[in-house]
Order: structure tokens, then C-alpha cells, then sequence
């Protein structure tokens, strides 16, 4: 499906040596990252260990200091716009805060994309972002709101319907599960499994919530001084001898998360 | 894709009766119009008819579109026969999903739009009641400031001094080159003009009194409030707008805190110092374009200038001029205030509030300027 991928075969986003760098702050030195084809990626760190700059950094938004990014086997900042444009409506990305177009309805935000990039005519367009908005758990009438009036687990939920809108092959995802109920935040780990399951798609996942560390993730990424201290299993992160990763994931909500899920079985 | 390989997306087969559906190729968003067209048509042909199985081996890609277009085709009865049909447990837990969600969809009735008559009736009528609305609410708002203004002034330790000084600087000094260049040309314009028909008459030394009379009692004070309006008002909204916005006024509100005390109140003092040194520095630059003309094209010399000027020009034309500033600024910062107040929720409520706030604010202004020369004429000032 995709064409001359570089190096590691299996990988889709290949991070060498990214340094990032505001003023005297540094983010990131000589961190490198890969995520692999079809994988469902857990990012993990403090606050502040430039998670979300990182994403920004892989999707395009930010031009790094110093260091190489390649998403789908191509470096996004050095391609023409066109090219550049091709590569980047695979991706579909949740920001933190939703990000959906305040001056549009629900609907018009997820069928935009469908609209502008494959020529679908309003009505069909609106009834497949219709579709989508239910399958991210938002009922049907939610969909003629406009952004303001929605409650934050709703905003969270529409910008989810938004990212799936063109089926990516890469979902970036910055704390989803963040604000919402825990029942919710339970259907959103079922259906991007489900559709991961069914689709293949790649996910990269900013996430403090253990219980979607545990359930959903592949293989987890920690972030702390400045570099990826480890990518593994979780089995295998959690055992990592790092005073942080210990306090993160043995301290007593990670605890109660990993309780829950070897409990039922779930874990990966 | 080539085009011919659409129509191979799905195919029928009708035997006695029954009817064998093959689904093949690419079933995704690229193919959703293409799969539009067919899915009604198999529809059609299996209405009437049992069917007795789908063939899927030859389905190649299946995204959330296609699978929309998958359930339509097959409706949630005849769903059960795909897995028969030997597809994958993911792609059938996919299906469903869908097919769930579809459901949902479908129970929403889009509200229908008006005809054009009754739409244009509509925001007729509401534009009208829009207009009553903001009087009573620029009225309202109006009362807030002043009575805050009051209860302020007592506590002087609740004056916030860094907060004027900085809107003065923005609002006022700022604006200094602006002013000074538009109201020079402007004097030099309508001192060219005068000169031009008193020369008809002989009377060009009467260009000063027309210069000086129309700078000092209404075109430096009006030139600088419609600048203002422009310049400050739209600032103001923008501003208060996207802290709205932000729920940063919500913020300020819960801490206990006044937002009229600590946004408004600062502004509306600020503007109540800019604009009176801005008409003064308006009518100096216009009176001095006036002057610079007079010079150049009717050899009236500066000294000749400022001598008439002495002499024709009562100083209560002046003070009638400044009267009105004021006003103005009390005027134009509470209507920038109240439209960065009344943004709701969005990007684009922003920009309708600023350019409210501008013409709102050029109206009052220029309504207020008609009725105080009315009002100046008949008390013969």
C-alpha cells in the first residue's frame, strides 16, 4: 500500500535524533522513535516531557530543531505542498482540546474533510459524517450543534469522528480518553480496537490513562529526560528498572489498572 | 483505480427465484458515490426475491465508508449472512458497529429551511428587534459602567493605574502619527477647497475662518472618534472577545472578581484621556495643513495666518469642539466593551461582534455629532 518506506520495513513514523528546542528550553535531544505498521502505540511521560510537541513535531506542525522525521516513508518538511497535502489526508489527528471549527456545525466539521478531498456532494457527505458521529458514541442530534454548546466529553468524542472522517491509515490521538466518564472512555478503547481490528490502521496514542495503556496498546513509549527511555510491551515497560517508570506504573493507580485488567484476562 | 473495476464492486446473480450477491474489490471512501449508484439497483433486484448467500472472497479493502455502503445494501436483517459468507470476525465486528451507528443516524429528521419570502421576512424582523435590543442593552451596560465607575472612584486603592497608563499608550499615543497625518491632509483638502470658491468671490482671506471654524468645532473631533472607532473600538471587542472565548471572563467572575472593574473600567478612562489629546492634536495637524496651503497657493504668510486666526476665531469654538470628545470616548469604549462581552463560543462570533462594534460605534457617533450642531445652533453658541 505504501510506497518506498526506508529502513525498518515494518515501521510507518521513523523519528532519528529529533532535537526540539524553545529559547533556552530544551524538549527533546537526540530522541529517536519508531512506530510500527498496523500498531496501536502508547506515549507516555510527565507533564511537560513534550508529548504533545512531539506529535506536532511527526504530524508536520512544528519544524524541529535539528533531526530527521519520516511518516509513511517520506520527510514531510522537505516535501512540495501538493505531495505534502497528499501524505498528510492519511492522517487523522484528535487534538487535546477537540480543535473543531467553532463557526461550523458537528456534521459540517466531519464531512468537511469528505468534502473537500473526495468531491462528495453535501448530502452524502453529511450522512456518512452522520454515520461516523454515532460510531463514536455522540447521538444523532448532537450533530446539528455547533462546537460551543457541547459538553468536553462530546467535544472529545466529535473531533474523534472528525479524525476517522477520511479512514486514515495513521490516527494520532492526544489524551482521547481525557475528561471523559469512565464508561465512555471504556467504548472509546472497544470501538478503536474494533476498527484498528477491522481497518489496520496505525495509532499513536498521548494517553495518562492506565486503563487504555493496558487494554489497548501494543507496545508503550516513555518519554522522560528528554529522550524515549524505553519502547516494549507494557509487560515489559512496567518492569523497567527507572525510578519514574516504577513510580508511574507501580504507584497505586497503576496498581488498580493492572489489577482490573489481568482480572479479566485482557492483557496484551 | 481504473474505471471499470467499479462496476465489478458488486454483482448479482438471479436463479429461480433466488439471488447470489458477489462483493469484490475496493470498498472504500474513493468508491462511495460509485457504490451509491449500485447499491440501489441490487437492492431492487433482490426486493422480490430470496436471497440465499453473499460472496465475499473477493472483497479486498473495506473501510467505515464501504461498510455504510455494505449495510445499506444488505440492511441489518440480512447482515448475519456475510460471516456465512466466510469474512473476517474483525471486519464482521466492524459491520456491526457500523450498523449500530446507522441506526442512530437514521433517527434524526434534518429541520427543514424556510421559503426565501419567509426567510427574508424573518431577518427583517429580527434585525429590527436586533436594533431595540442593543439600545436597551448599550443603555443597561451604559448605567453598569457608570455605577462602577462611582464606587470606584472612592476606593482609590482599587484604581488600576498600570492598566490605564498601558491602555493609553495603545490607544492614544499609538494613535498620534495616524491622526496627525490624516486630519493635516484633511485640512489641507478642505482649505484648498474654500480657497478655490472664495477666490470666485475675493474673499480668500476668509479661508482661515473656514479652516479654523469647521477644525475646531467639528472635523478634528469627528475625524478622531470615527479613527477611534476603527482603531480602539474593534481592539476592545477583539480583545474582551477571545477571553470570552476562552472563559477567561468566567474566571475573572468566579475569583470573586468584577469584570466591568477590571476590563472596562480601565479602558473607559483610558479612552476618556486619549481622545481629548487626539481631537487637540487633530485640530493643531488640520489647522496646520490649512496653514501650510495657505501659504503655498494664496500667499497668505503663517504670520498673516495666525494673526487672523487671533482675531476672527472666539475661543469657544474650541471648547464647543472638545465638548463633544468625552462623550465620544465613553461612547465608543462602552460599545467595545459590550460587543467583546456579547461574543459566544466562536471563532466567527468574534469578527460579526468587532464589526459590530465599529458600526455601531461610527453610527452613535456621527448621530450624536448631528444633534449636539442642532442642539449648539438653536442656543446660538
Amino acid at each position: 500500500m505504501v510506497e518506498g518506506v526506508n529502513g525498518d520495513d515494518a515501521s510507518i513514523i521513523c523519528v532519528r535524533e529529533l532535537c526540539n528546542r524553545f529559547g533556552d528550553h530544551v524538549v527533546h535531544e537526540n530522541l529517536s522513535l519508531d512506530v510500527r505498521r498496523g500498531e496501536i502505540l502508547g506515549v507516555v511521560g510527565g507533564s511537560g516531557t513534550g508529548k504533545s510537541v512531539l506529535l506536532r513535531a511527526i504530524v508536520g506542525l512544528l519544524r524541529p530543531t535539528r533531526g530527521r522525521i519520516e511518516v509513511l516513508g517520506r520527510d514531510l518538511l522537505s516535501l512540495p505542498a501538493h505531495a505534502r497535502s497528499l501524505v498528510e489526508r492519511r492522517f487523522g489527528v484528535l487534538f487535546q482540546g477537540g480543535a473543531l471549527f467553532s463557526s461550523l456545525t458537528v456534521i459540517e466539521n466531519i464531512a468537511l474533510p469528505l468534502m473537500e478531498h473526495n468531491r462528495l456532494p453535501r448530502p452524502e457527505a453529511e450522512r456518512l459524517a452522520l454515520m461516523k458521529l454515532s460510531l463514536a458514541g455522540l447521538p444523532a442530534n448532537a450533530g446539528t450543534r455547533y462546537p460551543s454548546e457541547l459538553s468536553g466529553g462530546m467535544i472529545k468524542r466529535a473531533a474523534l469522528a472528525r479524525a476517522l472522517a477520511l479512514d486514515p491509515d495513521i490516527l494520532f490521538l492526544d489524551e482521547p480518553t481525557a475528561g471523559l466518564d469512565p464508561i465512555s472512555a471504556a467504548a472509546f478503547d472497544h470501538l478503536l480496537l474494533t476498527l484498528r481490528n477491522a481497518l489496520g490502521f496505525t495509532v499513536f496514542l498521548v494517553t495518562h490513562d492506565l486503563d487504555s495503556l493496558y487494554v489497548l496498546c501494543d507496545r508503550v513509549a516513555v518519554l522522560a529526560r528528554k529522550q524515549v527511555l524505553v519502547t516494549d510491551t507494557i509487560g515489559r515497560v512496567q518492569d523497567f528498572p527507572d525510578e519514574w517508570i516504577q513510580a508511574y506504573f507501580k504507584g497505586p493507580r497503576g496498581r488498580a489498572a493492572r489489577a482490573a485488567t489481568n482480572g479479566h484476562g485482557a492483557a496484551n | 483505480m481504473p474505471a471499470e473495476d467499479r462496476s465489478d464492486l458488486l454483482a448479482w446473480e438471479i436463479h429461480e427465484g433466488t439471488v447470489r450477491l458477489a462483493i469484490r474489490g475496493r470498498w472504500v471512501l474513493s468508491h462511495y458515490e460509485a457504490l451509491g449508484e449500485r447499491v440501489p439497483l441490487c437492492r431492487a433486484a433482490f426486493a422480490q426475491r430470496l436471497l440465499v448467500g453473499v460472496d465475499t472472497s473477493g472483497l479486498e479493502v473495506l473501510d467505515t465508508a464501504g461498510a455504510a455502503r455494505l449495510v445499506e445494501l444488505l440492511g441489518g436483517e440480512h447482515l448475519g449472512m456475510l460471516a456465512e459468507g466466510g469474512i473476517s470476525a474483525e471486519r464482521q465486528a466492524m459491520l456491526d458497529a457500523v450498523a449500530r451507528a446507522m441506526q442512530a443516524g437514521d433517527a434524526l429528521i434534518p429541520p427543514r429551511r424556510p421559503t426565501m419570502p419567509v426567510e427574508l421576512l424573518g431577518t427583517m424582523g429580527a434585525g429590527v428587534l436586533r436594533f431595540w435590543q442593543q439600545f436597551i442593552l448599550l443603555l443597561g451596560f451604559s448605567g453598569l459602567v457608570l455605577e462602577t465607575l462611582l464606587r470606584n472612584i472612592l476606593r482609590p486603592r482599587g484604581w488600576r493605574m498600570t492598566a490605564i497608563v498601558a491602555q493609553i499608550e495603545q490607544t492614544g499615543l499609538d494613535a498620534v502619527p495616524i491622526v496627525a497625518l490624516l486630519t493635516f491632509l484633511v485640512g489641507a483638502v478642505i482649505t484648498f477647497l474654500g480657497a478655490t470658491i472664495l477666490s470666485d468671490f475675493g474673499a480668500t482671506t476668509y479661508t482661515v475662518s473656514l479652516v479654523g471654524f469647521s477644525f475646531l468645532r467639528e472635523f478634528a473631533v469627528l475625524l478622531v472618534a470615527i479613527l477611534m472607532a476603527g482603531r480602539t473600538a474593534s481592539a476592545f471587542t477583539a480583545q474582551l472577545g477571545s477571553m470570552k472565548v476562552n472563559e477567561e471572563i468566567d474566571a475573572i467572575r468566579v475569583q470573586g472578581l468584577s469584570p466591568v472593574e477590571l476590563l472596562v473600567l480601565p479602558r473607559v478612562l483610558a479612552l476618556q484621556v486619549s481622545l481629548p489629546i487626539l481631537t487637540f492634536v487633530g485640530m493643531i495637524a488640520g489647522i496646520a495643513g490649512g496653514m501650510v496651503v495657505c501659504a503655498l497657493s494664496l500667499d497668505i504668510t503663517p504670520q498673516m495666518f495666525i494673526d487672523r486666526f487671533g482675531r476672527d476665531i472666539p475661543v469657544r469654538h474650541f471648547l464647543l469642539g472638545m465638548a463633544k470628545a468625552p462623550v465620544f470616548a465613553f461612547l465608543i469604549a462602552v460599545i467595545g466593551c459590550l460587543q467583546g462581552f456579547s461574543v459566544r463560543g466562536s471563532a466567527q462570533s468574534v469578527g460579526e461582534h468587532t464589526t459590530a462594534a465599529v458600526v455601531h460605534s461610527i453610527f452613535v457617533v456621527i448621530l450624536l455629532d448631528a444633534l449636539a450642531a442642532l442642539f449648539y445652533m438653536e442656543m446660538g453658541w
